[in-house]
């Protein structure tokens, strides 16, 4: 199964309209052992790649292979959303919460774990992150380095065989954005980052790749 | 103090199951002598049990605000016998009778409640919801509202700022109302928006309907014997009630 590419786009077109192509014939495969950054201008759809490679959007043609398996609405999606943890760029979107530990325990009780190896593992997860007093502060009381680190910790904690990671140092100052570089390069999780922090880019993937003319090519940085 | 905390060591159901058994037992009641006893009885509760006096009387004083409305409309519009007129205004004793009811009710249970679960943080005042098998989506809608009334609140804020930003000074001048509702529109659109990006985050992390919490919430003995007794005391009043409405008249 490790050998197997976890996720396969085979083709993908896709536009949110007739007029607006973003996607032509785009092909990408991503292993459990890649580190993979994404540098791309702005509206040339990086964010909607993560979402067509999360199910929350359906390409007009191409097939998405998980583990060899065509994703369709159903069991192989939420199994797919399961394995594949996709950080959101903006972190109130991703937090739902009234307290940190809820929000980190909410995966792992979906994962249908016991309520105290949810919050054990959501204990567990602060303590790797670095943040075990912030367990029962509520979500709206905390900056937006914290909340980031949390919106991390809170997919972390689901154990995934693969981050996605959109834009994650947006709006975050220096030490806040030096935390998110440690967290990731200390956590072994394969992941793909979208970011324009070229520079973040080089410290936490070791591919890059750009989207040009609907589909993905390697670049440098 | 020491018996407020006491308090704070019950299991969080007890504590709601007296409140909502209180709420109960009081609305039902229809004798006045009754209702003064209730009252007396939730003072002594609230004596014994409240963790401060001054948060309880200003508690009190702003929910009794809202019952002053009701002295302002019943005593007036209630049909009855007239035994105050003050011009145009006619008391009736009916009206005067049912908002010295109402206010000592109200306030028997405003004393029940600030005593118990005032004080509870509202997530585990949901999970002990969820706890008492209310239902499920009561339960969400109630934790999201006490999320998200904050996010919405931040939304208007913003927009405010951006508007005082460019120089908007509300008056009252039809520009001033067009720009409030469309901050208003927004604030609702902005909302809705982020409730449907709040959903697909929890879909990715593998959310299918149910909705589950961390919360362990254990009942011990004396929780149970509190309940025992609160339920008691509430049994007497309600016996004592139907005796004075059914047999003693």
């Amino acid at each position: 199964m490790t050998n197997q590419n976890i996720l396969e786009l085979n083709n993908i077109s896709f536009g949110y309209n007739q007029h607006s192509v973003l996607f032509d014939n785009l092909c990408l495969s991503l292993h459990i052992d890649d580190y993979i950054g994404i540098h791309a201008p702005n509206g040339s759809g990086k964010t909607t790649l993560f979402r067509i490679m999360t199910g929350l959007e359906i390409p007009q043609k191409g097939t998405i292979l998980f583990y060899g398996c065509p994703v369709t609405q159903g069991a192989i999606l939420h199994q797919l959303r399961r394995t594949i943890g996709f950080v959101l760029q903006n972190s109130d979107e991703q937090l739902f919460s009234s307290t940190v530990l809820e929000d980190i325990a909410f995966g792992p009780l979906n994962l249908g774990m016991t309520r105290r190896e949810a919050r054990d593992r959501a204990l567990e997860t602060l303590e790797n992150i670095g943040m075990p007093e912030f367990a029962d502060r509520p979500i709206h009381q905390l900056s937006g380095g914290e909340k980031k680190m949390i919106s991390i910790a809170s997919v972390l904690s689901m154990r995934p065989e693969l981050l996605l990671l959109d834009e994650p140092t947006t709006f975050l100052d220096d030490a806040s954005r030096s935390k998110i570089i440690t967290l990731l390069q200390n956590t072994p999780t394969g992941r793909v980052i979208i970011s324009h922090d070229k520079d973040f880019l080089k410290q936490t993937a070791s591919s890059f790749v750009t989207i040009q003319n609907g589909g993905i090519t390697k670049t440098a940085l | 103090m020491a018996s407020g905390q006491a308090l704070q060591t019950m299991d969080p159901r007890t504590l709601l199951l007296t409140a909502a058994g209180t709420a109960f037992c009081f609305s039902a009641i229809q004798s006045i002598t009754i209702s003064c006893a209730g009252l007396m009885l939730a003072a002594i509760f609230a004596l014994r049990w409240t963790p401060s006096w001054q948060l309880l009387l200003q508690r009190l004083f702003v929910a009794n605000f809202f019952i002053l409305f009701v002295w302002l409309t019943v005593p007036l519009t209630m049909p009855g016998i007239n035994i105050l007129t003050l011009g145009p205004l006619a008391f009736s004793l009916e009206g005067i009778t049912l908002a010295v009811h109402i206010t000592l009710k109200c306030n028997a249970i405003l004393l029940i409640y600030i005593s118990t679960i005032a004080d509870m943080d509202l997530p585990t005042l949901g999970y002990a919801m969820e706890r008492l098998h209310c239902p499920v989506k009561l339960v969400f809608i109630f934790l999201f509202t006490y999320r998200y009334i904050y996010d919405i609140s931040n939304e208007w804020k913003k927009l405010q700022t951006a508007a005082k930003l460019r120089g908007f000074s509300p008056n009252t001048s039809l520009h001033t109302y067009r720009t409030i509702g469309n901050m208003f529109g927004l604030t609702i659109i902005n909302s809705i928006n982020k409730s449907h990006k709040v959903y697909e985050a929890m879909l990715l992390r593998g959310f299918n309907g149910h909705f589950h919490t961390t919360a362990e919430l254990k009942m011990h003995n004396h929780d149970i014997f509190f309940i025992l007794s609160f339920f008691t005391v509430l049994l007497i009043l309600l016996c004592a009630d139907l005796y004075i409405i059914y047999c003693h008249d």
